[in-house]
């Protein structure tokens, strides 16, 4: 209870921090004003550096091992026994090295898809209904797969991302990322090239990385999911970060955990390789 | 326009399928058949009325697509060509509207996504991609700077049709360009078109203040 209260406190002399940070945005010069909302960000960042309990994503973590250990489903088993990639159980450095291949499932998996893999298989639980609330909505709560996908990611927390791509499958996956990258479709004709081929762009005042090419942007972009977003006050995941661009491209409801979305993510971890991830990262 | 079609079909033939490892357009076809689920009754979302066109390239898109949008000499000249030919003029032939009603629709960014009104008019979301009105700071930076547009052009008569037409169809003017084709998509209507083009072209427009 006293961490809860310290982490409250904690939490919310962060918020007025951002928002002080942000609110100084409207009374600057325009040269300055247009970057306060990143600079914001970045302050909010820097405190969160200095004292670690500060960042709400950690209450996912939490959450996520309750969960994974909470016995579920028909078979009434927890998600302990759960194969990552790295052996059953196995979650230290796990996520640095998906998606990889899984022989059990012959396919292709990143972190989340094969968490719902294992909740139907190990613990013979009904997904349908965890997947139609993968992504929580403005004002709820964190949902399953936010937090379970957030818990196992932050154990891979100090790793290097490590391309997996010697199973053809795998390659088969970057290949088609790679082609998904830039293939212009829908009304508006936007690929994720549009938006992330240029260093230094950005939509209104979000900067965008360039994800087009190997290198620092793409580690600071792809190696920080499952992130806390300040906007939305909840944790979000790259399954959700690959939809939520696609709806913005006016394309319909890419499916959770779809062979797109694996080989977009499949092709952005091998742009972000060596990367360390770091979650729950902080962003906008 | 046949021929630009032929040229189009063509480049994906000829093209070594600027996509490294050679993903035939089968594969990804079949990618997209399985990823993007059939919205029906009990899965409404994602219904609109051209759903289905959205998961299949037109031939520019191929081209572009398959080229990262560097299109060799001939098929730019192609691709400019199918899209001037492609522009619809006002039947008035006043292309200057309400910037005001521009300013609107260069601040909306609504429109065509899933979660949007199927009715509902679209937006431009002109400001997520370029300065427009200097008073407007949370503009985007992968366009060119449209501040003082009109002004910097004389506000001269050839230079309010062309933008007019590349607000209908970017590819007009430059091929294989990031911008939507606002007109020949019909995003946007000839009358928010024309609103569009006062903002950027109108004497009175803040743009040109």
């Amino acid at each position: 209870m006293a961490f809860r209260q310290s982490f409250a406190a904690r939490a919310l002399s962060a918020a007025v921090g951002l928002g002080a940070a942000l609110g100084i945005g409207f009374t600057t010069p325009a040269a300055h004003a247009e970057q306060d909302a990143s600079k914001g960000i970045e302050e909010y960042r820097k405190m969160m550096a200095a004292d670690p309990f500060s960042n709400p994503g950690l209450l996912a973590i939490d959450a996520g091992e309750a969960l994974w250990k909470k016995a579920r489903g028909t078979k009434n088993v927890s998600l302990e026994t759960c194969d990552l990639g790295k052996g059953p159980g196995v979650l230290a450095g796990a996520v640095a090295e998906m998606p990889r291949y899984f022989a059990d499932a012959d396919k292709v998996m990143d972190v989340e898809r094969r968490i719902v893999w294992c909740m139907e298989n190990i613990q013979g639980l009904d997904t349908k209904d965890i997947v139609k609330k993968a992504f929580s909505g403005a004002g709820q709560d964190n949902s399953e797969m936010e937090v379970l996908a957030t818990y196992v990611s932050a154990q891979s927390n100090g790793m290097p991302l490590k391309p997996q791509l010697s199973h053809p499958k795998e390659k088969e996956a970057f290949d088609i990322g790679e082609a998904l990258f830039f293939t212009r479709a829908g009304p508006f004709d936007f690929s994720c090239q549009t938006c992330h081929s240029v260093s230094g762009t950005r939509i209104r005042l979000q900067e965008l990385p360039d994800l087009s090419k190997p290198g620092k942007e793409a580690q600071l972009a792809v190696a920080t999911w499952p992130a806390y977003r300040v906007s939305t006050n909840s944790m979000k995941t790259m399954q959700h970060r690959m939809a939520d661009c696609y709806r913005q491209m006016r394309m319909p409801k890419v499916g959770f955990g779809s062979d797109a979305v694996t080989a977009l993510v499949t092709y952005l971890i091998k742009q972000a390789e060596g990367g360390k991830v770091e979650v729950p990262a902080l962003k906008r | 326009m046949k021929k630009f079609i032929v040229a189009a079909a063509l480049c994906a033939l000829v093209a070594p399928a600027a996509t490294a490892g050679g993903v035939s357009p089968e594969t990804l076809q079949k990618v997209f058949a399985s990823s993007w689920k059939e919205p029906n009754a009990k899965n409404p979302e994602g219904a609109k009325p051209d759903w289905a066109s959205r998961l299949v390239q037109d031939n520019l898109q191929k081209a572009c697509s398959q080229t990262h949008n560097n299109v060799d000499k001939d098929l730019a000249a192609e691709i400019q060509a199918a899209a001037k030919a492609s522009v619809k003029y006002p039947e008035d032939g006043k292309l200057i509207g309400d910037w005001k009603k521009g300013e609107k629709i260069a601040q909306d960014g609504a429109g065509l996504r899933y979660n949007d009104k199927v009715d509902a008019p679209s937006g431009g979301n002109c400001y997520a991609c370029h300065q427009i009105d200097k008073k407007e700071l949370a503009y985007g930076t992968i366009g060119p700077s449209l501040a003082e547009y009109g002004k910097l052009r004389d506000f001269k008569e050839d230079a309010i049709k062309a933008a007019y037409e590349k607000i209908y169809n970017a590819h007009a003017v430059v091929p294989c360009s990031n911008m939507p084709r606002f007109g020949a998509q019909g995003i946007l209507t000839i009358e928010q078109i024309k609103d569009v083009t006062a903002l950027l072209m109108d004497k009175e427009s803040p743009v040109n203040k």
